[in-house]
């Protein structure tokens, strides 16, 4: 699948901030120990709700009509792009209010901790509603998999925790837990993607350009003649193979230089004088960045869609 | 709306083309026939863009691969030309993906469509297809598909036997075939019944309601199937009488023998 560059920007930056607000409400529901003063509960909400929104934008980039997406919102009951859409629109109401009730000095109170609960709540949901958005695809065995939701759910989180590890010790107010949850949210990461993609390696490659011409009946079938001379839209969208040559090495990068530069520099804020911390979740926050999107990158590069079966590759 | 209508409000109809592997030429006249009418009916502008550069590229509703079949029984290879456009599938996932509600299938008669004023060009639908049968319309920021000609086929400014998608109209071999696949006492039907004709993709689920006939067993020769070619030719047309043609004619009677 080709990747489009607006929808991987989309996806890991508003999962990242997803993964922020999320962590920001449950902190309000379990009583963690904010920094006082506006000033963080700006800064936070800034971060979190700017990279959702900024998300969001760059996700109507690739439309051929940006200017009807609001029509995107009706159907729901069907449809999980549109249920993405009505749930990334609603998190907004309780994450907003959330944010005013903080400045304006509500914090700690029930509503201000309910709608923590609920803005966190959304936030999956509208996670794993863009998990879903691939995952329901049965045209493409690498999206159609259990696993595709959950992973799109775990990154959103470790991100997210770097993000809030960085802005708690920003603060001044980290704990050793706060880095110690990143850590945890990355190894996470690595390993359900680790089993991903162990996984999409090993599934049977059992459909043959004779199943879907139903010419296998015949006996073994081979493209003779393109249909046109020049590639089309469906071979442009759909059969996209720039990265899939250095999936190998690409998905070590993801790994090596992503999750792993990442867990380092989360670790030497326990080994170093406590005042680099800021400078080094800095530095794992940008490891993170890199990692989750090669691995947006690579998950549309590694997809590879039925429909070139009729353009001449033997199986998928 | 893109949920699918509720089996008890179809009417039955399931409107579809069926396309004979056999006789297909390869001619590529229907996706000619479908372009042409397409790009000034329902689907209009249906335009290419660098039609005449080095790259162009554009939306067509129907492409004719030509695949080389290799067979076990020591025959040569076959070819068969495979038309391949949407196959209006009564469980199609193109339509239930769709978030504005701009693709659909209808109720009365099973065609799907996309509703072009209000299409955001997502391409959402374009994935969830197994067949291809979606192309984005760069220049008109939408995606299209066929229609079944729906506005020939209930279009009663046109001739009765011009009510027919025209891909079916301008098949030159005869290859494609148009009806109600629902009823199972019409041509079509009885087509596929006869000729075995068969589904693409049958494990997507997606029921697709096109049928594709499969290309005949081929005569090996060694059987005989049919009346035998004659052994000499026979004088094509009336003789003219002049000697010359009488020179031919008894030649040809002589070498008869």
């Amino acid at each position: 699948m080709h990747p489009a560059y607006s929808v991987i920007f989309f996806t890991t930056a508003s999962g990242a901030g997803y993964g922020l607000l999320a962590l920001l409400g449950l902190g309000a529901v379990f009583g963690v120990a904010f920094p006082q003063g506006p000033l963080f509960c700006i800064v936070a909400f800034g971060l979190s709700l700017g990279l959702i929104t900024l998300g969001l934008l760059s996700s109507t980039f690739h439309l051929g009509h940006p200017e009807r997406a609001w029509r995107a919102f009706s159907q729901w009951r069907s449809s999980w792009l549109s249920r993405e859409g009505v749930a990334a629109f609603a998190t907004y109401v309780p994450a907003g209010l959330f944010g005013v009730l903080w400045l304006a000095g509500f914090e700690g109170g029930v509503a201000w901790k309910i709608l923590g609960f609920l803005s966190a709540a959304l936030a999956v949901i509208t996670v794993w509603c863009t998990g879903m958005i691939y995952g329901c695809l049965t045209t493409i065995r690498q999206w159609n998999h259990a696993l595709v939701a959950p992973i799109y759910v775990v990154l959103s989180g470790a991100t997210g925790l770097v993000l809030f590890a960085l802005l708690m010790q920003g603060f001044g107010s980290g704990r050793a837990w706060h880095v110690g949850f990143a850590m945890a949210g990355l190894v996470a990461a690595a390993l359900i993607k680790s089993v991903y993609w162990r996984s999409i390696d090993q599934a049977p490659r059992d459909l043959t350009i004779g199943d879907a011409t139903g010419l296998g009946r015949l006996g073994k079938v081979r493209q003779l003649e393109a249909p046109h001379t020049q590639t089309n839209f469906v071979q442009r969208e759909m059969g996209y193979k720039v990265a899939r040559k250095h999936a190998r090495k690409l998905r070590l990068m993801c790994l090596l230089l992503g999750f792993g530069a990442c867990f380092v520099a989360c670790g030497l804020t326990f080994l170093l004088p406590a005042w680099t911390a800021t400078a080094w979740l800095i530095v794992a926050a940008c490891a993170a960045a890199f990692a989750v999107v090669v691995e947006r990158w690579l998950f549309f590069a590694e997809a590879e869609h039925v429909v070139n079966l009729f353009y001449g590759t033997p199986q998928a | 709306m893109t949920s699918l209508p509720a089996p008890e409000e179809r009417s039955g109809k399931k409107l579809g083309l069926v396309i004979d592997l056999d006789t297909c030429v390869g001619c590529h006249a229907c996706a000619v026939s479908c372009k042409e009418w397409n790009t000034q009916g329902y689907s209009a502008p249906l335009t290419d863009v660098d039609a005449y550069g080095s790259d162009p590229v554009g939306a067509w509703l129907n492409r004719i691969h030509s695949y080389e079949v290799e067979t076990a029984d020591g025959q040569p290879n076959r070819t068969v030309h495979f038309p391949r456009s949407c196959l209006h599938c009564e469980e199609p996932a193109c339509v239930t993906v769709c978030p504005t509600g701009a693709s659909y299938k209808r109720a009365e008669d099973g065609i799907v469509l996309v509703n072009p004023d209000t299409c955001i060009g997502c391409k959402l639908c374009s994935w969830a297809c197994p067949y291809g049968a979606r192309e984005y319309d760069p220049s008109h920021g939408v995606m299209k598909k066929c229609t079944l000609c729906v506005d020939r086929i209930y279009n009663e400014h046109l001739e009765p036997e011009d009510r027919q998608p025209a891909c079916v109209r301008a098949c030159p071999a005869g290859a494609r075939h148009y009806g109600d696949l629902g009823d199972p006492e019409s041509a079509v039907s009885k087509l596929v019944a006869e000729r075995e004709g068969y589904d693409l993709l049958p494990q997507s689920g997606y029921k697709p309601v096109n049928k594709y006939l499969p290309p005949r067993p081929r005569r090996t020769g060694a059987e005989s199937d049919g009346p035998k070619a004659p052994k000499a030719l026979e004088p094509l047309g009336p003789a003219d009488g002049s000697l010359t043609e009488q020179f031919f004619m008894w030649a040809d009677k002589v070498l008869s023998r």
